[in-house]
């Protein structure tokens, strides 16, 4: 029998005696919260940093990005070059003005990565390799292989070690902000070891928390990605903007959803239909394999509505055919896709093509920010996949969202430690006491002592089955009517839902419960801000509007909670010098 | 496997143990709807959604790559999102907390003796002389990547903590994945200071202790050799306690 930990129940719940303090709390230990932290130690020695996140940061989401990173370092590129791309990209939803100052930072910032050890792949001279990636015009994606995300958090996190500063809660749950006088002064959260929850009061609150991809049933992101610092925000009054842009990537595993690299498109690799077709010549003649994701993901679903996909037992799909790159260039360049393809697929892409299907990767929205992070609340940070400051408006490019959490990381821990040395600390008194107690309230009287209702997963399984039929890569006015009405009833369901396990310690149904209750706050700004955008454009494909309308819909939907719903308005998109144009490849 | 009413069904014997409604651990049955392509954390997240949500374990990515997700399994330590249930076909599939960690509640064991270790081993690049950031990388040519590249794949899932037989019987061993990451940067042409970190893998609890068993280069899922690391440290070690002191110019 493996050791039990002795003394470690604490029992039972008590008031809120604990309350911790810090200069800068960040919440979530990802890419952008770590580099937020790295950004604000640096800053000032001097502040206290605290990281507090669901799980050890090296478990946390960024880990599973695959392909590579985008920076212009390479003589042949150009920041004004890579500025084009994204934005094109973006089908023009972009902030030119937010996407100039990403693309200035990233070399610094990739220079900075590879400083602090990243072991990215090299030229024979020692520079970091750069590999194509879809939509960008030249080769600007730097690599560590095909695991530029695992090796970039480990980076990241070791990193933050040298740092006495930096303090860390792993393995806590904030369930909320707090608020004073329109101050965000830290968090109320769950210690999930405990079971109690604390308030962690703070000068300035960074959250970085990533995307919300298990609102949808097919996706790529792990289980841990459930738009927690989305609904924190959302709660506490930042609108969310362009939440109906969500990124469908083109190449899963269709049973599992497991991603297989746009790298291996990018290194030369094919899409194939049923009759052995590169069908994207009939849609990116000019791109190929090298598309950006929304088009490439639409061509295939247009392949298989016209009869020309395969049939599986996990529905239909094309074939990613990586075959004639050889066996040195796989094993050497794409062995994490290899692997994955022959564990959970049983294939061996070495000698067979690899069946895939489009799903959910990545939202382009989030919480609104500026470009340094600023929410609009003060004392109150955003960045990474989280927020949408927004560089990747209606579709992001694939390597972007690595650097951007790197760029955008560090201009919000920069402002939260510049912001903080302004502030003093808050305490706990009133109100924020009483706020806190009121969450405590929620958590423990309600949310786990709920008897006799419906178990969580039904209700999440009903919401994923919900986003993914009507809210996912094609979408119209009735589906997503149907939509936000079916999220609506499962917001009553969920108040009336009960978690078996009543234990304090680690009761991870608890925090299920609660993501859960994020989860369909975000969902519910999808299916409205999709509702009323009755164009598309980039990722966002109406079936009912087919064209994209600038006169009416060039602008961000910003998706503001009133009286628990969303209330959807909408702000202009900044141009600086790259006037709209059709998207054409 | 059995089928029951027709449908097949895998059969789990896990692991409990909640400190708050009893003292001692318990394992508890569980039938699980079966196919051939299941992991055993497919099986798991199924007892927890339908059956049983009480049960606790810890996963993120289920591609295994975040290392969350250890346990011991058929007695073996492994991640449950790669270990399949076919590989057990016809058995009961023991599932348990990874051997050699205090454990929380049921497969969550305690891992912060390990992330002390990261910490201490300073596992970032020491540099004796920064370089401005305009004068871009640092070089490094891919045959001194492949000099310290099989290390840095390590995911911290702690299973090869849980294999070592020396680690179950001293907790203060520095042990595999720490070493494995010490080398990591010692062996990496960036860092300045390797000798920062021999003091912290050649103490007496350092990588001396160990005796080449080897189960923690089997265990690993990423194909990391932590037995090599602690061997070249050693190497390393010896010719720097060997070496003449430096002489000036």
């Amino acid at each position: 029998m493996p050791a039990i930990e002795a003394g470690f129940a604490r029992g039972i719940k008590g008031p809120i005696v604990e309350s911790l303090s810090h200069d800068i709390l960040i919440i979530g230990g990802g890419g952008a919260g770590l580099r937020a932290a790295i950004a604000a130690a640096e800053h000032n020695p001097k502040l206290d940093i605290a990281i507090a996140s669901k799980t050890y940061p090296m478990r946390s989401h960024t880990v599973s990005a695959e392909g590579g990173m985008a920076a212009a370092t390479r003589e042949y590129d150009s920041l004004d070059k890579h500025a084009f791309d994204t934005i094109k990209g973006s089908d023009f939803l972009a902030d030119q003005d937010a996407v100039e100052y990403f693309v200035s930072e990233c070399p610094r910032e990739a220079v900075l990565l590879e400083h602090w050890g990243c072991p990215f792949s090299r030229d024979p001279d020692g520079r970091i390799s750069v590999r194509a990636f879809g939509g960008m015009s030249v080769k600007r994606t730097l690599f560590a292989g095909d695991k530029i995300g695992f090796h970039m958090l480990h980076t990241l996190f070791q990193t933050t070690l040298k740092h006495e500063n930096i303090h860390r809660y792993d393995e806590w749950f904030a369930t909320s902000i707090l608020v004073e006088d329109g101050h965000a002064s830290g968090v109320t959260a769950i210690n999930m070891r405990t079971g109690e929850m604390s308030s962690i009061l703070a000068k300035a609150v960074v959250l970085s928390t990533g995307g919300c991809g298990r609102i949808y049933k097919f996706t790529t992101n792990g289980w841990i990605k459930t738009g927690d610092g989305m609904a924190l925000a959302y709660r506490a009054g930042v609108p969310l903007k362009d939440m109906e842009m969500v990124q469908f990537h083109p190449t899963l595993l269709p049973n599992t959803g497991i991603l297989m690299t746009e790298a291996a498109r990018g290194e030369g690799g094919y899409l194939i239909n049923k009759d052995g077709e590169r069908f994207l010549k009939r849609y990116l003649p000019g791109k190929m394999e090298l598309g950006p994701r929304d088009i490439i993901s639409r061509s295939e679903m247009t392949e298989i509505k016209e009869g020309r996909g395969f049939e599986g037992p996990y529905g239909s799909y094309v074939l990613l055919d990586i075959r004639h790159l050889g066996e040195d260039v796989i094993n050497k360049k794409l062995s994490f896709l290899k692997e994955l393809a022959e564990k959970y697929a049983g294939v061996d892409p070495v000698h067979e093509p690899i069946p895939v299907r489009p799903g959910q990767h990545y939202i382009m929205g989030g919480v609104n920010t500026d470009k340094t992070g600023y929410t609009g609340i003060p004392g109150l940070y955003g960045a990474g996949e989280m927020a949408c400051v927004s560089i990747n408006g209606a579709n992001r490019l694939g390597s972007n969202s690595l650097t951007e959490c790197l760029v955008f990381g560090a201009a919000a821990g920069k402002a939260a430690a510049e912001y903080a040395m302004r502030q003093s600390m808050p305490h706990l008194g009133n109100p924020l006491q009483g706020v806190a107690m009121e969450e405590e309230t929620r958590v423990y009287d309600q949310v786990l002592k709920h008897e006799g209702g419906e178990r969580i997963s039904s209700i999440r399984s009903e919401m994923q089955s919900t986003m993914d039929e009507s809210v996912g890569i094609y979408r119209d006015e009735n589906g997503l009517s149907q939509a936000t009405r079916k999220i609506a009833e499962l917001k009553d369901r969920m108040r009336n839902a009960s978690v078996e396990d009543r234990d304090h310690v680690f009761n991870t149904e608890l925090i299920s419960a609660l993501e859960l209750d994020f989860m369909l706050d975000v969902a519910e700004t999808i299916a409205y801000s999709a509702l009323y955008r009755r164009e598309s454009r980039g990722a966002h494909t109406r079936t009912d509007y087919t064209n994209r309308d600038d006169a009416q819909f060039l602008k961000h939907s910003m998706a503001y909670r009133d009286h628990g719903r969303p209330r959807i308005q909408y702000s202009p998109v900044t141009i600086t010098r790259w006037q709209p144009e059709a998207r054409v490849y | 496997m059995t089928k029951d009413s027709g449908v097949e069904t895998a059969t789990l014997k896990v692991f409990r143990y909640r400190p708050e409604v009893q003292t001692e651990p318990f394992v508890q049955e569980y039938k699980v709807p079966y196919r051939q392509d299941m992991v055993v954390l497919d099986a798991l997240n199924y007892i927890k959604d339908h059956i049983d949500g009480t049960l606790s374990y810890r996963w993120s990515c289920r591609m295994g790559i975040c290392g969350s997700c250890g346990a011991n399994v058929d007695g073996e330590p492994k991640l449950t999102c790669a270990s399949f249930l076919h590989e057990f076909k016809g058995k009961e599939i023991k599932i348990e907390p990874l051997a050699n960690f205090p454990v929380i509640k049921d497969l969550i064991v305690n891992i912060e003796d390990f992330m002390e270790k990261l910490d201490h081993i300073k596992p970032w690049i020491i540099r004796k002389e920064e370089t401005p950031l305009e004068k871009g990388e640092y070089r490094q040519t891919p045959e001194e990547l492949e000099a310290y590249k099989q290390f840095s794949m390590c995911i911290n899932c702690m299973l090869c903590y849980a294999a070592c037989p020396i680690y179950g019987m001293n907790e203060e061993f520095l042990g595999p994945a720490a070493t494995a990451l010490a080398y990591r940067y010692i062996a990496d042409t960036r860092d300045q200071d390797h000798e920062a970190r021999f003091p912290m893998v050649h103490d007496k609890e350092g990588v001396w202790e160990c005796t080449l068993v080897g189960e923690c280069s089997v265990v690993c899922p990423k194909g990391v050799d932590p037995m090599l690391a602690i061997q070249k440290t050693k190497i390393l070690g010896a010719t720097q306690i060997l070496k003449p002191p430096r002489r000036g110019k």
